[in-house]
């Protein structure tokens, strides 16, 4: 079944889940046998003037009633116990397999649409699942029950009973199908109408500087009374159901009070079982409705339950190898015709191809290139945050591998290989947590004199002691209290206490001044010469006194050398240079 | 994100949003609604507004509908009594005063149905209309805010007003209003067919209810504190989620899953724990209230059973039998206003909320001075003209003896000793002083945070000085209005933000009486043209979510257009950053240098090629200008403007803090 990888997770919850229908059932047996007990009431005891059975069946009825309310509070406990258990577990379930995505399947999700999936849709779940423990076994037993009691009670009636049923079943579903229709229509336009409200609180500053605001409350009064408009439209053809199965209701007590007249009279049905045929009835109608409820329900919180699934089920594409190699010989690394897409549909084109390229152990290569152009892509191979295409049939040569210290990444354990290959990424975040807490992100036991070499290393030790709590300074979550340059020094220093073979910095001092990145620039190669280092950057400066630079162009390398052969023969560093340079250069650090 | 990130800079914190639980009366610090009965006044008076014929008929119908079907219980009792009970006691049945009475009751029946109809219907378009209205004030309101209140609010909490506290209000008034009014009637009604009925079992009915109340109200109160306990975890556990899986991809390089799960593990046990509590309560609310029900219907059947097998009290079985069905309905109402009450206390929060964002304070404009086209005559005068001439005058109305006089507009704009701070504690800017004369380009440069787009923000009056002087064209600013001081003034912000609509809109979002020749026309100067038919639908493309389908750069070639085709005759320019690529850094600035041509611009400069041609180049640093000059000279002095241009230390020490200080002292404000 569809569902069955997020039914697995109700684990220990199986014994409250199956006990929560049980319990339902025995309530619902016990609220459909006491109007007949009531009807025995007023039958036998009051119609009959006798006290003692009045007594009797009280008695009977209380019976029943304590019954009722300890089937009750049973469904209503398990079906509390099992739900949020279940929720649990999902949410623990979801968020272990997360762990064990790589940067393909997170990409695949996007970020915002893992945190909805544990968040909102498994409320959503959550909810749904106790309604069909309870309600969805509630209602239609109690359906059942009611019809089969007034069958009991008297055929006549109810078989006519049962077409007034059937009958508003059928309209009500088809009109339902059609509101529902509509007020999709509806959401859609409130959503939008609330994404003009949006674009218009982070464009105020536009808004107000072409004085638009008149423009703008025009432009939402219109769209305002559109939806008005629609909701009217909407609402009205909902509004029928209600006054209609009233009338429903209506038409049914009177056809039973005329053929129930008549049927006492013939001396076939008593008052009593009238009254009880009248609470049959009712609650018949009452569960039809309330089914009717659960099912737009249902339909509603499937989605969720769809995008649940599709969390649980998918298949982490980077898992670390067999028998894998838990030390990484040095920081050498070699791309061997290294082609990689990140749509792996076959739609998309290559995001990198014939990448061949040795870097030695120690020493600095920089990266530059315009956007998009696979600088980023290039890196993240080298850390197997994602892994090369395989080589495609009809290939005029085998694809190949990403080697670091001598070794294919795949053979590496991926801890130690990430340990080792240290990453600073462009997209960079700090935890809530003291400042050293971040720190230790990078090495779990490190000692404090350990984070603060390698904050000096970064240039971050300074600035940290100025801080009022210096190492031990809140940060406060996404690193807000920070200034973006500070938080990428704090970043790089979190990678450094890794003590890696290979550092990569992923345009990582972009908002960091000059002259502090050049003095981090001075102690890497001072203190930590031993380390491999990449530098991407989308500033000359920054790469210039490497080794070696790269230079890509369209997910190629263009050329590698020093700056100073570039500078004399390749076209797009000239060019880069010379808008830099001469008239396009970085003046402040951007945020 | 520099216009944004220092206003943030500088604002109060506020609270975090990040975790803030999705919806429920205990969010956003679990204030307390001060004056409910006030606050309830306030959102009925803006119901009815309008409304108030529409609401007297829906409260008829209201009670039509609930006499119908008090009725429609009654209507027991005298089937069994006064026909069912007479008919078997006839040797030969006559149906036909039955038939007449069922008869009536479908008249009966049917007028309640109608009623019932009619005010659902009516209420769609009290509820509807109102929330209409209310959104429109809202968003009227917003427009009207000054800048200031979008700096220290968070959007987030902006967004939720529109979105969860009008939605609480939605459930206000279409269903917690109608469904009270409803269950008073009700339970009126039923109260007084009751007493009508029988007072000794009435007598017994109120006490049983009273106890179902006090059982309900008591266990409500429990399971309301359950659910604020979960709302708080729940919310804890959400902000955890948020920031770990945004920050997964750190989490796979530092390889710091077990960690991350070890975290979690606890915060998402503990919140089904309350979870668990919370819906354990509340889920055997109803069986409880349901059998003390059926203990009620015992009760009554006993006592009505000795009452009229002992001939009390003239209760017939008929009347009995009647009373046990009202006796079922009777507690419903009251449970049901019990239920309202919390629905009714949330939305008071939302429309706490709500009102509070209309309440707030409107960004003033004592401005009379205006901007005019202007002709000039035979004389060479100065006049006024309704039709776009491409030259501009300021309107000059003068109170003292009733005359107008009108100044060319040139474009000139001074700054005399200003002082700024967004609090009035705290300065972010001293002492400015400035002079640009018609056609100048002045730029700006200094770090994050020295206050470039703050001094900016002051020229269109986005924010108000604490002192000292700003003059256009000799007239001080807080003279002009507000909208035709900002009309003058061409705004390009480092951070574009596009509108839902085609590109053509947009450029014509600058001028909304443009041609498209014109627009056009502009966006050939932006040197957005190209791209622009390169789109699939050319200049019809529709944009969406802030024009998410175009690349940073397309979007600031955009925002480029939309100022050319404003035409205005000072611009004011915060560049884009580095994050585009080399080629569409060329267009850009090939773009904002034709748009700058014969205009006085401010321009807070990132790229060197900006601020070498600068007429003059002002230094920031902890909002003073500390260096002033053309870029020679400033390379010269070798002070704070050579180190940022040439990545080396100056060689005249500083007369500013450090770097280092500056990030130190950043911190102490935030």
């Amino acid at each position: 079944m569809k569902y069955s990888p997020m039914l697995r997770e109700i684990k220990e919850y199986k014994t409250a889940t199956a006990l929560t229908p049980l319990f339902t059932a025995l309530e619902v047996v016990m609220e459909v046998l006491i109007p007949y007990v009531t009807a025995m009431i007023i039958d036998r005891g009051i119609s009959a003037g006798s006290m003692s059975n009045v007594i009797k069946y009280g008695a009977v009825m209380l019976g029943m009633a304590a019954l009722s309310l300890l089937f009750g509070i049973g469904a209503g406990w398990f079906g509390a116990y099992s739900s949020t258990g279940f929720a649990r577990n999902l949410r623990k379930a979801m968020y272990e397999k997360i762990q064990t995505y790589s940067f393909s399947n997170i990409d695949k999700f996007s970020t915002a649409g893992l945190i909805t999936r544990m968040t909102t849709d498994c409320t959503n779940v959550q909810n749904a699942f106790q309604m069909i423990l309870r309600i969805a076994v509630r209602a239609p037993l109690m359906l059942i029950f009611s019809l089969v009691m007034c069958l009991i009670i008297n055929k006549q009636i109810s078989l006519m009973f049962l077409g007034v049923l059937v009958l508003i079943a059928v309209i009500a579903a088809t009109l339902g199908m059609k509101v529902m229709r509509l007020f999709r229509e509806v959401f859609k336009r409130y959503d939008d109408l609330n994404a003009s409200v949006q674009e218009n609180v982070s464009a105020i500053r536009v808004v107000k500087a072409f004085v638009r605001e008149d423009y703008e409350d025009e432009k939402f009064m219109k769209a305002a009374f559109n939806l008005y408009d629609l909701f009217v439209k909407a609402e009205k053809r909902m509004v029928i159901m209600m006054p209609g199965m009233m009338l429903a209701i209506y038409a049914v007590m009177i056809g039973i009070g005329w053929f129930g007249a008549h049927f006492i009279v013939q001396g076939t049905m008593t008052t009593g079982t009238l009254t009880s045929l009248f609470s049959y009835v009712m609650s018949a109608m009452f569960s039809m409705m309330m089914l009717a409820a659960i099912l737009i329900m249902l339909t509603m919180s499937a989605a969720s339950a769809d995008r649940i699934t599709e969390v649980l089920v998918e298949e982490p594409d980077i898992v670390d190898p067999e028998d894998p190699l838990y030390e990484v010989p040095d920081g050498s690394i070699r791309f061997d015709n290294v082609h990689f897409t990140y749509k792996k549909d076959g739609e998309g084109d290559e995001n990198l191809h014939d990448i061949d390229l040795e870097i030695r152990s120690g020493e600095t290569v920089g990266i530059i290139g315009g956007t998009g152009c696979g600088k980023s892509t290039l890196v993240s191979l080298i850390s197997r945050l994602y892994d090369p295409d395989p080589t495609p049939e009809g290939a005029e040569k085998p694809y190949g591998g990403v080697y670091v210290g001598g070794h294919n990444v795949k053979e590496y354990d991926l801890q130690t290989l990430r340990d080792k290959v240290s990453v600073v990424l462009q997209k960079n975040e700090l935890f809530s947590g003291t400042l050293i807490e971040n720190l230790r992100w990078g090495k779990e036991d490190a000692t404090e004199e350990e984070c603060v070499r390698a904050c000096q290393i970064a240039c971050a030790d300074e600035f940290i002691r100025e801080m009022p709590d210096g190492y031990q300074t809140h940060i406060e979550q996404g690193g807000t209290n920070v200034s973006g340059g500070q938080k990428q020094r704090l970043c790089i220093a979190r990678a450094l206490l890794k003590d890696p073979k290979v550092l990569i910095l992923d345009d990582s001092t972009s908002a960091v001044d000059s002259a502090t990145e050049a003095r981090i620039r001075k102690s890497f190669a001072e203190d930590i010469p031993e380390t491999t280092k990449i530098i991407i950057s989308q500033r000359i400066v920054s790469v210039q006194d490497a080794d070696r630079i790269i230079v890509m162009d369209d997910g190629g390398i263009d050329a590698f050398d020093t700056h100073e052969n570039l500078l004399a023969t390749n076209k797009i560093y000239q060019e880069i240079y010379d808008t830099q340079m001469n008239g396009g250069g970085d003046f402040d650090e951007p945020q | 994100m520099a216009q944004a990130a220092t206003a943030e800079q500088q604002k109060p914190k506020t609270v975090g949003r990040g975790n803030r639980p999705p919806r429920g009366v205990m969010m956003r610090g679990g204030e307390q609604v001060k004056d409910p009965g006030k606050l309830f006044k306030r959102v009925w008076n803006y119901m009815m507004a309008g409304y108030k014929w529409y609401f007297v008929i829906v409260v008829i119908c209201i009670i039509l509908s609930g006499v119908a079907t008090i009725i429609g219980t009654l209507f027991m009792r005298t089937l069994v009594d006064d026909y069912i009970v007479p008919l078997t006691k006839m040797a030969d049945p006559d149906y036909g005063p039955l038939a007449q009475a069922v008869l009536k009751m479908c008249g009966v029946f049917l007028i309640g149905v109608f009623s019932s109809w009619l005010y659902n219907r009516l209420m769609i378009n009290v509820t509807q209309g109102s929330l209409r209205r209310l959104r429109v004030d809202l968003f009227h309101k917003m427009e009207s805010l000054p800048i200031k209140y979008f700096d220290t609010h968070s959007h987030g909490d902006i967004m939720s007003v529109y979105t969860n506290d009008v939605d609480t209000m939605r459930q206000l008034i279409s269903q917690s209003v109608p469904q009270i009014i409803n269950s008073s009637i009700t339970f009126l009604m039923t109260f007084v067919s009751m007493i009508v009925l029988s007072v000794p079992l009435t007598i017994l009915s109120v006490v049983m209810v009273i106890v179902t109340l006090a059982v309900s109200l008591s266990l409500a109160k429990v399971s309301g504190n359950y659910f604020a306990e979960q709302q708080t975890r729940l919310g804890d556990t959400n902000g955890y989620i948020e920031e770990m899986v945004s920050g997964q991809k750190v989490i796979k390089v530092f390889t710091h899953e077990a960690k991350a799960i070890e975290g979690f593990n606890t915060k998402n046990d503990a919140l089904r724990e309350s979870a668990n509590n919370a819906n354990k309560i509340a889920n055997i609310m109803m069986p409880i209230n349901a059998n003390l029900g059926n203990i009620s219907y015992v009760l009554v059947a006993i006592l009505g059973g000795v009452l009229a097998l002992s001939g009390h009290f003239s209760l017939t079985i008929g009347t009995l039998i009647s009373y046990l069905t009202l006796n079922r309905n009777f507690s419903q109402p009251i449970t049901q206003i019990a239920m309202q009450a919390n629905a009714i206390m949330m939305a008071l929060a939302g429309a706490q909320r709500v009102f509070d964002m209309m309440d707030a304070e409107p960004e003033v404009d004592n401005g009379y001075v205006t901007l005019v086209n202007v002709t000039e005559d035979r004389d060479g005068n100065l006049v006024e003209c309704e039709e776009r001439t491409g030259r501009w005058a300021w309107k000059h109305p003068h109170q003292a003896d009733g005359t107008i006089t009108y100044e060319e507009l040139k474009g000139a704009v001074t700054l005399n000793g200003v002082d700024f701070g967004y609090n009035d504690d705290k300065l972010v800017l001293h002492d400015i002083q400035m002079y640009a004369m018609p056609g100048q380009k002045i730029a700006f440069v200094g770090s994050t945070g020295a206050g470039k787009t703050t001094i900016t923000n002051l020229i269109n009056r986005f924010y108000d000085i604490q002192d000292g002087k700003i003059r256009y064209d000799e007239i001080n600013i807080n003279k002009i209005k507000k909208a035709d001081l900002r009309r003058s003034l061409g705004m390009v912000l480092q951070d574009t933000h596009l509108f839902t609509g085609t590109v053509m809109d947009n450029i014509r979002f600058g001028r909304l009486d443009a041609t498209d020749e014109e627009c056009i026309a502009a966006a050939q100067l932006a040197n957005a043209d190209a791209f622009i038919r390169r789109l699939p639908d050319g200049y019809h493309t529709m944009l969406k979510g802030d024009g998410g389908n175009l690349s940073q750069g397309q979007r600031q070639l955009l925002a480029i257009a939309r100022a050319a085709v404003a035409d205005p005759p000072v611009l004011i320019l915060d560049e884009a950053t580095s994050s585009i690529d080399t080629r569409t850094e060329q267009l850009v600035q090939k773009g904002m240098d034709a748009l700058m041509a014969g205009r006085t611009t401010f321009v807070i400069a990132h790229r060197l090629s900006t601020v070498r041609n600068a007429d003059c180049i002002m230094v920031l640093e902890q909002g003073r200008i500390i260096e002033r000059g053309s870029h020679d000279d400033l390379l010269k002095l070798k002070g704070r403007y050579y180190e940022l241009y040439t990545g080396n230390k100056a060689e005249v020490p500083p007369n500013f803090p450090s770097e280092l200080q500056t990030d130190a002292e950043y911190l102490e404000e935030t």
